[in-house]
């Protein structure tokens, strides 16, 4: 438990994802089975424990504490896990091991937890006793993804991510196996049906980079706005993934409900109403959800396009060339109305292919994908069978109004910048941008934000609204969570506009305008003043690698998409 | 004894209440002002925040140490500190504490606090009224950089509450030292920067290292210089110390800085630095996630809850009053186990000075 306890510690406090990797890699390198799976799995959200929930807690308070200064004390610290690890009495000292303190949260009943838990509390000592806490409750909130985590295994030096990943949804804590192999024992036996296979990703290109391509080679195919999935159904079992490899088929029991096929498909998962593709928006409604109500599963039906196929007919398909799967999957019969095949583009140049991607028919089209005609299927990122050609980003410009510190590298310097459009004459925030300039340019936005400090909370500085910064975004949605009632996917600061007045910059209906806008293109989206980046920016398009990393600002935060979901976030 | 000093205070109030009668009250003996509190039968104040003609000052922390006053009374250490902080005219006149000393009607002594160098409680007696020992800061964990704190009977004692919570039960500082040399191992290539107040936990993190064993140079932020050479001259053996001003040569080590230069630019000069920092603040979360602490160190130069409540159940006073921090959850301790127990509520201590 010690170990434990010291490595949420670090993984709390420490904001960089490499930093991260090397605490956890560390850990699991120099602990010892089972523990270390038990905390492997605590960490991938694999333990499935009985939750003690804050009224237990609170019961065990007040048996043991004066109530005014239990209450002083909560207060002060402002967390009831840690308000009791911090006031707990005990002689401390003892450990108990990772492993004994899972099995007792495992094997106890209801009537017996309150006495099992306060009888660890009194042999931990305080930093053991958080930890054992918020393994209790199963709030780790540590800023890890299940996907990071197994990251740091790849990091051991045994197998690569993309094998861990092909067998991780077949493994069970505390992994015995896993960690065998790791270290230069046998492959643990597929033993699950249905597993995750690692997806295969693509690269973005320009129009200039695709001049240096024969179009003749290549098909190209419409970029839903959906998120990427692999559906595999097998022997009876089904299972949907997300393309980092999460199991999200509790969110989505009506596709799943609909994989009547043997077989593990490619495609996008959308939300569809009577044919037509809904927005991202839709779709956001049902993700992160352990279930979903009857009422939105009517209301926000899910749909799937299938691009390529990896087994079907019980034959691996991936090593074969693209078209020969293509084949497959065009006689593919998938029993229903809900799935169907993502269309080829006709083309002849690669001039033709960007007159589609300028009007595509469907407002949730953010591109075109173009892929090798010869390629098999292969995991992971290789740069050249697969391309990304987005559509360019939105833009607005807004005014800075706050600014954070930065971490890690970006220590010292004001790097996370939430701005504001004009609505009436007040400037009313909009969101908030950690990327997108340059080092020179963070270095001079720097050098604004302390000369035009207006005001401090913290690590936060308010500033004098003088800079107007362009920010690009891939869309904006309603958000009822926003002061601004709109929340933007993906903004990042594109230009920084020293030249413009700050009461020349956009005013909120102008970003409100483009919510759901049916086309960018279109005349009423223009006429709204919708306007598209000239230049899209190196690092541009980046999300955080990990979402727990950024601190928000009194709701202004990006909307939260769960990590591993979505292509931006590579 | 001199009755002007009874009817106005040098914060120019009436000192209101009944007129007094033998034997002296305690509330007539020593009483809080906008000034700082007050002992009108010895003319001065304790630890004033605003200048005034005499001063008694309990040890070198800024919001305790104030410059400007007319005469200062404190420790040979503590009027050192003033000087290099303040300059050498920063009281007309000054007095070092060596035994105890008749001012006024009064009997005054100066006992160690084990809170900084040269910090100490006071002791107030008078022929015909309570004792009272105001502690100021106060520490009971062994602190290689000052003598360590004494008990000090007395009738009334006035204790500071930082840490006035049962919450706060502070870590060995070995322990947290550990931890940073954890740190520096799992990061060796990344510079470990410790927030630390420049006077007092800048040099007991320094000697704790030292203790620890670590034998490397440990660099300085330059606003830290001054104080900590002033400790070497005072005998405290604190190993190779260099001006933090040369990056690259710094890599992977230890500095220590204020930590208010992390919100400077001087940090920039730093690449992925560990920011570090020591302070009893740092067993709560949330405070360290407020300062942006990537490796929170428990290491206070206060007492926590366990070693506060020992005291008064050690000194058994008949009377506790409570100053600056968590005042209502030491009062409420008090009340819990049977000593009489008040908050003074002075204003203008630093709750964050720590």
């Amino acid at each position: 438990m010690k170990a434990f306890a010291a490595l949420l510690e670090r993984l709390a406090f420490t904001p960089a994802r490499n930093a991260k990797l090397t605490i956890l890699q560390h850990y699991l390198e120099r602990t010892a089975d089972p523990d270390r799976g038990h905390a492997l799995a605590a960490l991938t959200g694999d333990l499935k424990l009985r939750a003690v929930t804050p009224g237990l807690l609170r019961g065990l308070a007040a048996e043991r504490f004066d109530e005014v200064l239990f209450a002083l004390s909560y207060d002060f610290v402002g967390d009831l896990a840690e308000t009791i690890a911090l006031i707990w009495e005990g002689p401390g000292g003892a450990d108990l091991p990772l492993a004994d303190a899972v099995r007792l949260l495992e094997t106890t009943g209801k009537a017996g937890l309150p006495a099992a838990i306060a009888g660890v509390l009194d042999r931990l000592g305080p930093s053991e006793r958080l930890a054992f806490l918020k393994l209790a409750t199963g709030n780790l909130r540590v800023g890890l993804s299940a996907r990071l985590a197994r990251t740091a295994l790849a990091q051991m030096g045994g197998p690569t991510l993309a094998e861990i990943e092909e067998i991780w949804h077949g493994l069970n804590p505390p992994y015995p196996e896993l960690f065998a192999w790791i270290e230069g024992g046998p492959r643990p036996d597929r033993a699950a049906l249905a597993p995750f296979r690692p997806v295969m990703l693509s690269t973005p290109i320009t129009l200039e980079e695709l001049r240096g391509l024969d179009p003749a080679e290549h098909i190209a195919e419409w970029k839903w706005d959906g998120i990427r999935v692999q559906a595999v159904s097998e022997g009876g079992v089904r299972r949907l993934y997300s393309r980092t490899g999460e199991d999200i088929s509790g969110a989505f029991p009506d596709l799943i409900d609909e994989m009547n096929w043997e077989g593990a498909v490619d495609g996008e998962l959308l939300v569809r109403r009577e044919g037509a593709v809904a927005t991202f928006n839709d779709l956001q409604q049902r993700l992160n959800r352990k279930t979903v109500s009857r009422a939105l599963l009517t209301s926000h039906p899910a749909g799937l396009r299938v691009y390529d196929l990896l087994i079907w007919g019980g034959a691996d398909l991936r090593p074969l060339p693209l078209i020969e799967r293509r084949k497959v999957l065009e006689a593919a019969d998938f029993r229903s109305d809900r799935i169907d095949i993502s269309q080829l583009l006709p083309f002849g140049t690669w001039d033709d292919l960007a007159a589609l991607r300028a009007e595509p028919p469907a407002p949730v089209i953010e591109g075109v994908m173009i892929k090798r005609r010869d390629a098999p299927y292969v995991g992971g990122r290789p740069r050249g069978p697969w391309f990304k050609w987005k559509r360019d980003p939105r833009v607005v410009d807004a005014v800075l109004m706050y600014a954070q510190r930065g971490h890690g590298r970006r220590s010292g310097f004001y790097s996370d910048f939430t701005f504001g459009l004009w609505s009436d004459d007040a400037l009313v925030p909009v969101g908030k941008a950690y990327f997108g300039f340059t080092d020179e340019e963070l270095r001079e936005l720097d050098r604004f934000v302390r000369a035009n400090t207006t005001e401090r909370f913290g690590p936060v500085r308010a500033v004098a609204p003088k800079l107007v910064v362009e920010v690009a975004f891939e869309g904006v949605n309603r958000s009822a969570r926003h002061k601004s009632g709109v929340a933007m996917r993906f903004p990042r600061i594109s230009r920084i506009r020293w030249d413009k007045p700050a009461a020349e910059a956009d005013r909120l209906e102008t970003l409100e305008a483009m919510i759901d806008t049916p086309n960018v293109f279109d005349a009423e989206g223009a006429r709204a003043g919708v306007r598209h980046g000239r230049t899209k920016r190196r690092g541009g398009g980046e999300a955080p690698q990990e979402a727990g990393a950024a601190r928000p600002l009194d709701g202004v935060e990006t909307p939260s998409i769960p990590a591993g979901y979505l292509d931006e976030e590579e | 004894m001199r009755p002007a000093a009874r009817c106005v205070n040098a914060a120019g109030q009436p000192a209101d209440g009944p007129a007094r009668s033998d034997p002296m009250r305690a509330d007539d003996f020593l009483f809080p002002t906008d000034a700082g509190l007050f002992c009108p039968a010895g003319d001065f104040f304790i630890d004033p925040v605003r200048p005034v003609p005499r001063a008694l000052i309990t040890h070198g922390h800024g919001d305790h140490a104030r410059a400007g006053h007319g005469a200062v009374m404190a420790t040979r250490e503590t009027l050192d500190i003033m000087a290099i902080r303040y300059g050498e005219n920063f009281t007309a006149a000054r007095q070092a504490a060596d035994g105890p000393a008749r001012i006024g009607g009064v009997e005054v002594s100066f006992h160690p606090a084990g809170h900084i160098l040269g910090s100490a409680q006071i002791r107030l007696a008078c022929d015909d009224g309570p004792v009272i020992t105001v502690s100021g800061d106060y520490c009971r964990t062994p602190n290689l950089v000052c003598a360590p704190w004494e008990p000090v009977p007395c009738d009334i004692f006035v204790t500071e509450a930082t840490f006035g919570l049962p919450v706060f039960k502070h870590p060995d500082p070995a322990h947290e030292i550990a931890r940073l040399l954890a740190s520096m191992a799992e990061f060796p290539g990344r510079a470990h920067l410790v927030g630390a107040y420049a006077l007092g936990k800048a040099q007991r993190v320094i000697a704790l290292l030292r203790q620890a064993g670590f034998e490397a140079p440990v660099h300085l932020h330059g606003a830290m210089q001054r104080l900590t050479d002033y400790h070497v001259e005072q005998g405290i053996p604190l190993g190779d110390l260099r001006p933090a001003t040369t990056p690259k040569e710094i890599e992977g080590q230890v500095v220590i800085a204020p930590p208010s230069a992390f919100a400077s630019p001087w940090v920039q000069r730093f690449r992925d630095p560990v920011i570090c920092f020591a302070s009893g603040w740092m067993a709560v979360r949330a405070r360290a996630r407020q300062r942006g602490v990537e490796l929170p160190l428990v290491i206070s130069d206060h007492v926590d809850w366990p070693q506060l409540t020992q005291t008064l159940a050690e000194l058994r006073p008949e009377q506790v009053w409570v100053t600056h921090g968590a005042e209502e959850g030491v009062v409420r301790w008090c009340e819990l186990n049977g000593l009489d127990a008040r908050p003074l509520r002075l204003v203008g201590y630093e709750d964050e000075a720590e």
